[in-house]
């Protein structure tokens, strides 16, 4: 992992100097909270429903067993006992006090965190792939490229008050697990015809009311260019992004109204002109250095033990689950990565307590090298478990709760916080997450319909990405009430697509029988070997609609 | 009521702004719009007084690219703190555009942005504050670690890095 220096010491320090200032004057009233907003916001701190909440940085979903320990005495200390994983591979804490934020930055400080540009019109924490590192079908780690352009986006003096905010993700693998392509920034390591391994760079990705599958600006970009690169894209948006209506304010609006041919003119028009002036070069052997944190950690040479895990599996129908859905294969010959999916039947999607994160904490002590990772779809990963080590971390596991095996499954959803926290939401998402949760437990019937991605916002900001979710739930507000508009047919994958609309919006009472209809119908017309997601491309729209309004639609509102 | 901060002091402006009216003063320096600059060039260039420009948020400095040598003042200006796009011109005009004159950032300018725009190559500051040259010493102490490279050669925690390895 990638450990400060003094130079990373030093800013975060003065970050949290300056922000312990800015809220001492706003706490003077000497700044209004119209001057506030702006200040607070990129250093994670967001005014929701009933509190503050603070939104921490994960960056690049990469944990230590340190760090988590740390966030767990912040929510215990600070917030009410739980934290809440986000799609951004991030944390937040929902019950904060305005006071006390400055104090939790130096705590999460002490362990290399913090929550600089978590929020606000700036370049946002770099998500990638849960798996870097340890991915079989991996080409490259690219937690090197992130770290890399952690530190070139922090602080920025020309991007730090862009139209609107900007997400970068990262994948180092050809199977995307980062969904790069709804990213303002997507980068996508590959080799090119010369074997040479560079990035293919994309833009204008985005979820939100205009949701834009993003373009690829260039084919393959030299790792040494990278930085600079991403500083002309960014410039050419800083100057031509739209300033005039907030909702036409991202990346993904210019690029599709300029068209994705004028805006690569202008990104490599300003790229090589900005040659030979200051700008940021990626020099190898700097790539060489971050490279040297991200070394593999000390694996035992160990066999695969195939045979002895299926002896133990047949003999444990529940661990067999377990291993089935939950663990994927490691690059190290004799190890897995153990995937916790924090979706047992009725929880809050992304939720965790204090005292859970502690135990997770201790298993990745004893059995992960001390590493965690968080994943998109806000689950956590222990990524280097020795295989003969797998039975004894699923008990433990079990015991708290956490091995409800349903990785990438139906009942493991992605849910926004929703009306229930959020000031912006038009519906509570989380009731209906859990609902569904709750609906879907047999194990052998969820294995039955196997990958299923089910997405739910409570509002068209999309947090909960319903846009790619293969189902998609989205809260939309009716007369005052809350309804839930059903998109099908969405990906974040290296097939990335958006969701199709159903139909009408449903009560949200109808919800979990709608998904019991529509599961149904796929079941009915899959053919062999077919995921949900195969066979709706293969057969349309149209057999669930029927299914789902024929069985509701008397309780459908137009 | 704003003062000017140029180069760490406070100043007098000896620059009368005209940019909102029909006329201006036949002596004494002035700053004028971009589009008093395109429609008067000759006129403003023949009074033989000190000149200055004042961009709004839209204008981008590209209009006067290969024309920077006649100001000895460019105004750019923050309509809302929170548009960001002079910062970009900023550097495009010291960077890219040569102009060595008095780059001054107008409008809303709060502290907590002076020292993005110290390194983005604004020099002069009209400053909101009953100190202002107090508040400018204590934006600009801020940060002392830069992870960017821009024309202001402060150095980048990369190239302290890589000086000191190549030290040994």
């Amino acid at each position: 992992m990638y450990r400060y220096d003094e130079f990373d010491r030093r800013l975060v320090a003065e970050r949290i100097a300056q922000f312990r200032r800015q809220v001492a004057r706003r706490l003077a009233g000497e700044l209004s909270e119209d001057q506030f907003k702006p200040l607070r916001l990129k250093n994670g701190v967001y005014l929701q429903l009933h509190a503050y909440m603070l939104r921490v940085n994960v960056p690049y979903g990469t944990l230590s067993s340190r760090q988590l320990r740390k966030l767990a005495h912040v929510a215990r200390t600070y917030d009410r006992g739980y934290g809440h994983f986000t799609t951004r591979q991030n944390i937040q804490f929902n019950w904060i006090r305005l006071e006390q934020v400055p104090d939790i930055l130096e705590e999460l400080a002490s362990v290399e965190i913090t929550t600089i540009q978590s929020s606000g019109n700036c370049v946002r924490n770099i998500t990638s792939d849960q798996y870097a590192g340890v991915a079989r079908d991996e080409l490259a780690d690219p937690r090197v490229y992130c770290e890399l352009l952690r530190q070139y986006s922090v602080l920025h003096p020309e991007f730090s008050y862009l139209p609107r905010k900007f997400k970068i993700a990262v994948t180092g693998s050809p199977n995307d697990r980062a969904a790069v392509a709804v990213h303002d920034i997507g980068l996508r390591m590959h080799r090119n015809a010369a074997g040479e391994t560079g990035f293919e760079v994309l833009v204008g990705g985005g979820l939100g009311r205009t949701p834009y599958l993003a373009h690829t600006i260039r084919e393959w970009l030299a790792p040494e260019d990278l930085l600079a690169y991403v500083e002309s894209i960014l410039r050419v948006y800083n100057l031509y992004g739209r300033r005039d209506n907030i909702h036409k304010a991202r990346i993904k609006i210019i690029v599709n109204q300029l068209g994705i041919d004028r805006y690569r003119e202008l990104v490599e028009e300003d790229f090589a002109e900005s040659r030979g002036l200051p700008r940021p070069e990626l020099p190898k052997d700097e790539v060489d250095r971050i490279a040297e944190y991200f070394a593999p950690p000390p694996y035992e040479p160990l066999d695969d033990i195939d045979a002895e895990l299926e002896k133990l599996a047949s003999a444990e129908p529940r661990f067999a689950a377990w291993w089935k859905h939950n663990v994927a294969p490691h690059k190290q010959p004799g190890y897995a990565i153990v995937n916790v999916p924090l979706k047992a039947p009725g929880a809050v999607p992304g939720d965790i307590t204090a005292e859970r994160m502690d135990a997770l904490a201790g298993l990745a002590d004893d059995y992960s090298f001390g590493e965690l990772r968080v994943n998109h779809r806000q689950n956590l990963v222990l990524p280097h478990v020795r295989q003969s080590d797998l039975h004894v971390v699923w008990s433990a596991l079990d015991a708290l709760g956490l091995a409800t095996p349903n990785l990438n499954l139906l009942s493991d959803l992605i849910s926004c916080p929703g009306l229930d926290y959020c000031a912006l939401a038009n519906a509570r998402s989380i009731p209906v997450a859990r609902d569904i949760g709750r609906r879907f437990v047999d194990v052998d019937r969820l294995a039955a319909i196997g990958p299923l991605t089910v997405n739910v916002s409570g509002c068209m900001n999309a947090c909960g990405h319903h846009h790619v979710g293969n189902i998609g739930i989205l809260g939309v507000d009716k007369r005052g009430k809350e309804f839930f508009q059903l998109t099908l047919g969405g990906s974040s994958g290296r097939d990335a697509s958006l969701g199709d609309r159903l139909g009408p919006a449903l009560a949200q009472q109808d919800v979990p029988d709608a998904i019991e209809a529509i599961v149904d119908r796929y079941l009915e017309l899959r053919e062999e070997g077919e995921a949900f997601l195969d066979t709706y491309r293969r057969v349309g729209i149209e057999p669930f609609k029927e299914a789902v309004y024929g069985r509701v639609e008397e309780k459908a509102i137009a | 009521m704003t003062r000017l901060v140029r180069n760490g002091e406070l100043v007098e402006d000896r620059f009368v702004d005209v940019s909102g009216e029909d006329t201006w003063p036949e002596q004494g320096a002035i700053i004028v719009s971009l589009e008093q600059w395109q429609t008067h060039r000759d006129a403003l260039l023949a009074r033989g007084a000190p000149l200055g420009l004042r961009l709004r948020s839209d204008q981008m400095p590209d209009a006067i690219r290969g024309e920077v040598g006649h100001f000895d003042v460019i105004a750019l200006e923050f309509p809302k703190f929170r548009d960001g796009r002079a910062y970009s011109y900023a550097r495009l005009l010291r960077e890219r555009y040569g102009y060595a004159g008095e780059l001054r950032a107008v409008g809303e300018v709060l502290l907590e942005q002076l020292h993005f725009m110290l390194r983005c190559g604004f020099d002069a500051f009209e400053i909101r504050d009953p100190d202002p040259l107090g508040a400018y010493r204590a934006a600009e102490a801020d940060f002392t670690v830069w992870y960017q490279p821009t024309g202001d050669g402060r150095p980048t925690a990369m190239q302290l890095r890589r000086e000191r390895r190549q030290q040994g």
